[in-house]
C-alpha cells in the first residue's frame, strides 16, 4: 500500500488551504471559548477570534512557548473537561518543569491514524511485525507508535526500551520486520549483534523508523548498512501530539508534514518573523484538529527548513528537513530532554550555592554519555574518600531521579572550570552525529 | 466542488451568517447541523442566490456564485430541495417533475423522459402516483417528490433542507437511505438537518452551526463522538 489516506496526503494545495482555514477558524473559536489562557491573550492584544479570515493572518496570533505550558501545569491549557480526556501524557522533567498533555477519544483516533500514515510512508504494512523499542509510559513515543501500528494492522511487539540482548532474541524469534527506536539505540543493537556473532542476513528485519533525537545522513547510512534495512526519520513532540507530526517516505529526502492536522511556519528565532521561503529557522506548529490540547503557534525550538517542491512519492504535503539543531540549550540524552537549568537546580539544592559546573556529552559505542563536572571546595579532596564518594553518589542519584536519565558526576577543584561573563556555554557536546 | 470562505449574509441589518468557511468535495455527503435559528436555511438560501451575500465568497466548481440569479445557479448544477417540500400541490406528480426539469427542456429534447424514468427508478412509489395530485401524497412521498424534482435538473450538488421534518422515524430512515443511494451513484449532497444523529449517521463530514457561526467541523464519525455535540445535539447527558 502506497498511501494510508490518499485523499488527504495527496490533496491539491488549494483544497488543503481551504481545509486548513476551516479547521483553524474553529480551533481559534474553541481555544478562545474554552481556554482562559488563550482568551486572555487574545484580549490583551485586541484580537477578535471571530475576525480571523485567512491563513496569512496567522502571524497576528501570539506564540505559545514551553513556559506557558509549565505555568499552566497540569491541566490549565486543556480545552475540554477532564471527564472527556481518555489519556494523559507528560514530557520528561521534574514536577515543576514538566508539561502535561491530554487526549480525547477522537484525539487518540486521529493520532493513531496519523502514525499509520507515517508507518505506511516508511514502508510498513499490516503484514509487518513491528518491534517498538521506545519507552512506554508518560513519554509519547511508545504509545504513539503502538496505536498507529495497531491501527495499520501490523503485529505489534510492545517490548519497550532497554535490555538489548532480549531485544535481539525477540527480534530473531518473533521474526521482527520493522524496528522502532532512537537511531542511536538501533546502532547499539547492531553492534551488540556483531559482538554476539549474529548474522544480520539471517534476520527478517526490513524497515526502521527512528526518531526522538537528532541524527544524520551518516548515521542513516551506517544503520542501513549494519542492519540491512531502510531507515526513515520521523518527527513529533508531545506538546503538539507526539510522533505522527511528520515522517519520511521511502524517497528519504525530507519528512512529509501532516499539514491537514498541523499548520507549520518557519520563523527567525531572533526577530520572530517568518523566514524567506526555504530558509532555515525555528519550526512553529498550530494544531488544527486536537480537541483536548490544542496549541496555537507553539514554538518547538527545533531548527529545520521547509521543502515545498513536490516529492516523487506523490504526496503533496510539504516536507521539512531532518531537525538541524535547537534554538535553546535543551539537550537530548538517550532520547530524554534535559535542560541545563534542571541540573543547575539539583546542584544548587545539594550545595546551597551557585554551582560552577560543566556538562560534557559524548557518544560511546553509539550510546550517549553525559558527565557533569562540578567545582567543589578544595577541602573535600583532603577528606576521606568515603565522603567524596557519598557526595558523588548523592548528586548522581538526585540527577537521575530529577532528569529521568543517569549521568556521571566528577568533582573538580575550585577555579578549574573556565569562567564566563554573562550567559556561559555550560554544555560541551562532543557527539558526532 | 463547493467552497465557501468567510461568508457573511443576512436580512437587512440583521447579520445571520458570521464568517462561514466550509467546503463540499465531489462524491461526499456533508451535513450542517444546528438548532432552530442557527442560520442553516439562510446558508442554503445564500448559496442558491435567494439571500444576498454581504461579504466573503462562494465558489461552485470554481465559479463565483456571488450576484448570480437563482436560476443561473440551478443551471450551473446546484439544486435545492426546500424545507417543507414545497411541492406544487395542485399539479400531478409528473407535472411537478417536468417543472423540475425546466432547464432540460430547452437544451435536450427527449432528455426529459429519460430523467423522469430515472427518478421513478429511484422512487418507484412516484411512478405509481404519477397522475395523482401532489397535494394528496403523504409527507414522505412529498419529500421524495421534492427530491425527484431537484434531481430533474441533473445537479452536481443536491442541497436538502431538513428533509426529516415532520416525518415518522421509519420514513426518515427510508429518505436517508435514498440519500446514501444518491451518493453511491456519484452525486454530491449537502444536507441541512436538525436531526443531528440521523444526519451524522449517513454523512462523511459535518459542520456544527451555532448562532450563525461554525463552531465545530470534522469527520461525521468524530462529531458523533464529540462530547459537546453529544450534549447539545444528540440529547445525551453525559455522566
Amino acid at each position: 500500500m502506497k498511501y494510508w489516506e490518499e485523499n488527504r496526503e495527496c490533496m491539491s494545495r488549494e483544497d488543503l488551504e481551504q481545509l486548513q482555514l476551516e479547521r483553524l477558524q474553529s480551533t481559534i473559536y474553541r481555544v478562545a471559548t474554552h481556554v482562559p489562557f488563550y482568551r486572555n491573550r487574545f484580549k490583551e492584544i485586541g484580537l477578535d477570534p471571530d475576525g480571523f479570515r485567512s491563513l496569512g493572518e496567522l502571524s497576528s496570533l501570539p506564540f505559545t512557548v514551553k513556559d506557558d505550558l509549565r505555568n499552566n501545569y497540569p491541566y490549565g491549557l486543556f480545552a475540554v473537561p477532564l471527564r472527556d480526556v481518555v489519556r494523559i501524557h507528560s514530557s520528561s522533567g521534574t514536577t515543576g518543569m514538566a508539561t502535561v498533555v491530554g487526549y480525547t477519544r477522537n484525539d487518540i483516533k486521529n493520532w493513531s491514524n496519523l502514525v499509520a500514515r507515517i508507518l505506511t510512508a516508511a514502508g510498513v504494512t499490516k503484514d509487518d511485525v513491528i518491534q517498538i523499542a521506545f519507552g512506554y509510559g508518560l513519554f509519547t513515543g511508545g504509545f504513539g507508535l503502538h496505536y498507529g501500528a495497531e491501527r495499520l494492522g501490523a503485529s505489534v511487539i510492545p517490548i519497550s526500551s532497554g535490555n538489548t540482548k532480549r531485544q535481539i532474541q525477540i527480534m530473531q524469534d518473533f521474526k521482527t520486520t520493522a524496528l522502532v527506536c532512537t537511531p542511536s539505540y538501533a546502532l547499539m543493537i547492531a553492534d551488540t549483534m556483531l559482538d554476539m556473532g549474529i548474522n544480520i542476513n539471517g534476520l527478517s528485519l526490513k524497515w526502521g523508523l527512528f526518531g526522538a533525537e537528532p541524527w544524520s545522513e551518516a548515521m542513516r547510512a551506517e544503520i542501513n548498512n549494519k542492519l540491512n534495512i531502510t531507515a526513515t526519520d520521523n518527527y513529533g513532540l508531545s506538546e503538539v501530539m507526539g510522533p505522527g507530526v511528520a515522517g519520511e517516505c521511502l524517497e528519504c529526502k525530507g519528512l512529509h508534514i501532516n499539514e491537514d492536522h498541523f499548520l507549520v511556519e518557519i520563523i527567525n528565532p531572533n526577530t520572530l518573523n517568518p523566514v524567506e521561503p526555504g530558509e532555515v529557522g525555528e519550526l512553529v506548529v498550530t494544531t488544527l484538529t486536537k480537541e483536548a490540547f490544542p496549541v496555537i503557534r507553539y514554538r518547538t525550538r527545533d531548527l529545520t527548513r521547509l521543502i515545498p517542491e513536490p516529492c516523487s512519492c506523490g504526496r503533496t504535503n510539504y516536507r521539512m528537513t531532518r531537525i538541524l539543531g535547537r534554538t535553546d540549550d535543551m539537550l537530548i540524552i538517550k532520547g530524554v530532554n534535559v535542560f541545563p537549568t534542571q541540573i543547575e537546580n539539583v546542584l544548587f539544592e545539594i550545595e546551597g550555592t551557585e554551582p560552577h559546573y560543566r556538562i560534557v556529552v559524548e557518544r560511546e559505542n553509539h550510546q550517549d554519555k553525559a558527565t557533569v563536572l562540578i567545582e567543589v571546595v578544595e577541602s573535600i579532596f583532603f577528606d576521606e574518600m568515603k565522603k567524596q564518594r557519598q557526595l558523588v553518589d548523592k548528586i548522581k542519584k538526585k540527577l537521575a531521579s530529577e532528569l529521568g536519565v543517569s549521568m556521571d558526576v566528577k568533582l573538580v577543584e575550585e577555579k578549574t572550570l573556565e569562567r564566563f561573563e554573562g550567559k556561559g556555554q555550560r554544555v560541551i557536546d562532543k557527539r558526532q552525529l | 466542488m463547493l467552497k465557501i470562505r468567510n461568508l457573511e449574509a443576512g436580512y437587512g441589518k440583521l447579520r445571520v451568517l458570521k464568517r462561514i468557511s466550509m467546503h463540499v468535495d465531489p462524491g461526499e455527503i456533508v451535513t450542517i447541523i444546528g438548532a432552530n435559528g442557527a442560520g442553516k436555511t439562510t446558508l442554503l438560501h445564500t448559496i442558491t442566490g435567494l439571500v444576498k451575500i454581504n461579504s466573503g465568497e462562494i465558489l461552485f466548481r470554481n465559479n463565483d456564485l456571488n450576484r448570480l440569479k437563482p436560476e443561473k445557479i440551478v443551471a450551473s448544477g446546484c439544486s435545492l430541495v426546500p424545507e417543507g417540500r414545497q411541492v406544487f400541490s395542485t399539479m400531478t406528480v409528473e407535472e411537478n417533475l417536468i417543472l423540475g426539469g425546466y432547464i432540460l427542456t430547452k437544451k435536450e429534447k427527449g432528455g426529459l423522459k429519460h430523467e423522469i424514468g430515472k427518478v421513478y427508478e429511484l422512487f418507484p412509489v412516484l411512478k405509481e402516483r404519477a397522475r395523482q395530485l401532489a397535494g394528496t401524497l403523504s409527507g414522505g412521498e412529498q419529500q421524495m417528490l421534492a427530491m425527484g424534482r431537484a434531481l430533474m435538473a441533473k445537479p452536481s450538488l443536491i442541497m436538502m433542507d431538513e428533509p426529516s421534518t415532520g416525518l415518522a422515524p421509519l420514513i426518515v430512515k427510508s429518505i436517508f437511505k435514498v440519500v446514501l443511494q444518491l451518493r453511491e451513484e456519484g452525486n454530491t449532497v449537502l444536507l441541512v438537518e436538525q436531526n443531528a444523529k440521523a444526519a451524522l449517521g449517513i454523512a462523511d463530514r459535518g459542520y456544527v452551526l451555532e448562532t450563525g457561526k461554525i463552531i465545530l467541523q470534522g469527520v461525521a464519525e468524530d462529531l458523533l463522538q464529540n462530547r459537546d455535540v453529544q450534549r447539545a445535539y444528540l440529547g445525551r447527558e453525559m455522566d
